[in-house]
């Protein structure tokens, strides 16, 4: 980055290869941090909803991985597939996940994605093949089992002449499992365009990565497969975007699946109520220091992208709107206890796979300097 | 075009050969491989080799590598991707080389495909077919019936066709479906059962039973290959002046409750015959759906016979005595009617 906040087809090609984010506009360097500040109020809100009991069951944060979230799914086109885990607040906000979806989940309400049936981040989106949205399919709480389904979703979208690039994310604990193993192996088998983000978050609930994996680096699961991977620096968010976006186009170019290790650290309890006392302070400490959201508005303090006034003025509109969208999902009903055996089978389409999006206060205008047009804007 | 609760509507309309089973199977995937775009096959060496029964033989030849994938030993990737595939319009068919190693992917089948249309409203049309049932000298791992570790979970379609013509017409009909179907296929009947089944385009309907034999003093509720086993056993009844109907349910979920209770109020005895292990099987749903909703009918207790409560053994002389026979099924008929 040379702090530059404007850009043209010259400078395009002397930009450095390795560094995509260089060619990152001035205001998809804010979108990117509106989305991150966004999915930590996001989360503020959801602590408050649940210590207000309107939360129903666990709630999990991302809190130091909402970075690495926004700047892998960042590196996506809109039309492109996502399976985004529990902390992966920041990668829906990316794709332009209202946050009123998520807090109608959070209180399963009638009003949600699932009408009350699956919690959390447990959504769906299918758009219609011919619109420019994304593929979001949530986790199932068997985790791993999302990389043969993102696998899938990459080759049926290849199969129907409507490729999409798939991202599924996966913590260090899930990447023990059989179903990652046989997902990446079959992947990489097919070359299917699939991106995988595995983080390595230090812990699996309780259970240190020490005791997960015999490896030392996590990207090293993919050597078996024939996978390209690299691991990165899970709170540096422009590193993080430059190893994704590379991945992402390599993949969509027909390279086959890629893994972007991710070193980061999750700062809370598996879910709220576990105070993580296993975890050392020093530990938390550490990577308290390396918190992803304040390292990029440090960095784009440094490089002139905006001052300290512009980001709070970003600050309080993540927080603002975070706050109106928790205030509008309260009050909205819950599911009707008479549904609850509707919609098991098909011929009762009963919950519909449908999320509203919304886009960033900054999609306008950075949509127009995108770092190189999309396929849709091209035709 | 099927005949519903009835055997099928054989008419000269229909062009009829007569096929094996195992044909019969191959042909629904050629013509809805043929007719759908959409739909295609992936599994353990189902391409050149075209499947460790054949099942598949000339399908990649016809419709390329691409449509007819062979996958790594990898149950999970199977059933997980074609879950994918699906979402994104695709009708996959996922063979299981052997229907026992359907437990190694029993996590994605039961909380991701079984669950994903009641959670999001996301729709899993996917086939998940392969050979079932023993008889046939496979021992504890080749050879089981995995119906009841399914039933417990709404979802889930399972089919077990008995006849070639249904074969072909079940399996047209779960592709066409759009929710997650097991095809359970009997592989003792691949190639020992054949029958007429017509050239045109028909499906047999999901949920829907058949009856098989007509009978009045006592009805035995069966599928798959334990079909023959009835009617067999009910060919030495009719010699002693007993008449056994045999219902053929076909679909095992859902279950075709209206035939099984019209069957119980017509004959007011009724023998359960399975071939999975007794107990927990399908017959004890059976049982109940029987007692709750047809108790006044019943002359009888309601008979089960299944196989020993053990795993599937190898050797013939002790396959023998695992596995329902002509000979249990005669003797329990014959107690029933007794009674």
């Amino acid at each position: 980055m040379t702090g530059k906040s404007t850009l043209n087809a010259d400078e395009w090609r002397v930009a450095d290869p390795d560094r995509p984010s260089d060619l990152l506009a001035r205001e998809q360097l804010l979108e990117m941090y509106y989305f991150t500040r966004l999915a930590r109020e996001v989360e503020e809100r959801l602590v408050i909803l649940f210590r207000q009991s309107k939360v129903i069951g666990g709630l999990y944060r991302s809190l130091g991985q909402e970075g690495e979230s926004v700047a892998t799914a960042y590196a996506l086109q809109r039309r492109d597939a996502v399976l985004p885990l529990i902390r992966n607040m920041g990668a829906l906000m990316t794709m332009g996940v209202r946050p009123i979806e998520i807090f109608r989940q959070y209180m399963a309400k009638g009003t949600s994605n699932s009408r009350g049936r699956d919690l959390n981040i447990h959504i769906v989106h299918m758009p219609a093949p011919d619109t420019h949205e994304p593929v979001i399919v949530g986790p199932i709480s068997m985790l791993g089992d999302s990389i043969p389904v993102a696998a899938g979703i990459a080759m049926g979208a290849r199969m129907r002449n409507n490729p999409r690039v798939a991202m599924a994310w996966i913590g260090d604990g899930a990447t023990s499992t059989g179903a990652f193993h046989e997902g990446m192996n079959f992947a990489a088998v097919q070359k299917i365009p699939l991106v995988v983000v595995a983080e390595d978050n230090k812990y699996a609930y309780s259970t240190p990565i020490s005791q997960q994996m015999a490896i030392k680096r996590i990207d090293e699961r993919a050597e078996s497969y024939g996978i390209a991977h690299e691991l990165v620096d899970g709170n540096d968010m422009l590193a993080v975007y430059d190893v994704a976006k590379r991945m992402v186009e390599s993949a969509r170019a027909g390279h086959g699946p890629q893994l972007i290790g991710i070193d980061t650290m999750r700062m809370q309890g598996h879910a709220q109520h576990d105070d993580a006392r296993y975890v050392p302070k020093t530990l938390l400490d550490e990577w308290t220091a390396k918190d992803p959201l304040r390292r990029f508005r440090q960095v784009l303090i440094e490089r002139s992208i905006a001052g300290d006034r512009e980001l709070d003025y970003i600050d309080k509109m993540a927080k603002d709107y975070a706050a109106r969208e928790a205030d509008l999902a309260v009050d909205e009903p819950m599911p009707d206890p008479a549904t609850v055996t509707r919609g098991v089978y098909a011929g009762d389409d009963y919950a519909v796979p449908r999320i509203e999006l919304v886009k960033s206060p900054f999609a306008r205008v950075s949509a127009g300097l995108k770092t190189r047009p999309t396929q849709e804007e091209v035709s | 075009m099927s005949g519903g609760s009835k055997d099928p509507p054989y008419t000269s309309a229909f062009i009829m050969a007569v096929i094996t089973y195992l044909e019969a199977i191959r042909q629904a995937l050629f013509d809805e491989m043929s007719a759908d775009e959409r739909v295609f096959v992936m599994g353990e060496d189902v391409g050149a080799y075209g499947g460790a029964f054949k099942v598949t033989e000339g399908l990649q030849d016809k419709f390329g590598e691409a449509r007819v994938i062979d996958t790594p030993i990898s149950e999970i990737a199977i059933v997980g991707s074609a879950i994918g595939a699906s979402y994104m319009g695709m009708r996959p068919v996922c063979e299981i080389q052997f229907i026992d190693f359907i437990a190694c992917c029993f996590d994605m089948l039961t909380n991701f495909a079984a669950t994903s249309r009641y959670r999001n409203g996301a729709g899993v049309p996917i086939v998940v077919r392969g050979p079932c049932g023993g008889g046939v000298g496979g021992g504890p791992f080749h050879s089981l019936n995995p119906e009841s570790f399914f039933l417990n979970t709404p979802g889930l379609k399972m089919v077990e066709p008995s006849t070639a013509y249904d074969a072909k017409g079940l399996l047209k009909a779960a592709i066409r479906d759009d929710d997650p179907v097991l095809y359970f296929e009997h592989k003792f009947l691949y190639r020992r059962i054949k029958d007429e089944v017509p050239d045109e385009d028909y499906i047999v309907p999901l949920g829907k039973a058949a009856v098989r034999c007509e009978g009045s003093d006592l009805t035995i509720i069966t599928f798959g290959a334990m079909v023959h086993t009835a009617l067999d056993a009910a060919k030495q009844l009719e010699a002693d002046g007993v008449h056994a109907e045999v219902l053929d349910l076909r679909s095992l979920a859902p279950l075709d409750r209206e035939a099984i209770l019209a069957s119980v109020a017509k004959t007011s005895r009724v023998l359960l015959l399975y071939e999975a292990r007794r107990t927990g099987g399908i017959g004890g749903e059976l049982a109940a759906i029987i007692a709750e909703e047809a108790f006044e009918y019943l002359d009888a207790p309601i008979m089960r016979i299944a196989s020993e409560d053990a795993p599937v053994p190898y050797a013939p002389p002790l396959e023998a005595a695992f596995l329902p026979t002509v000979d249990k099924v005669v003797e329990g008929a014959r107690k029933l009617v007794e009674y």
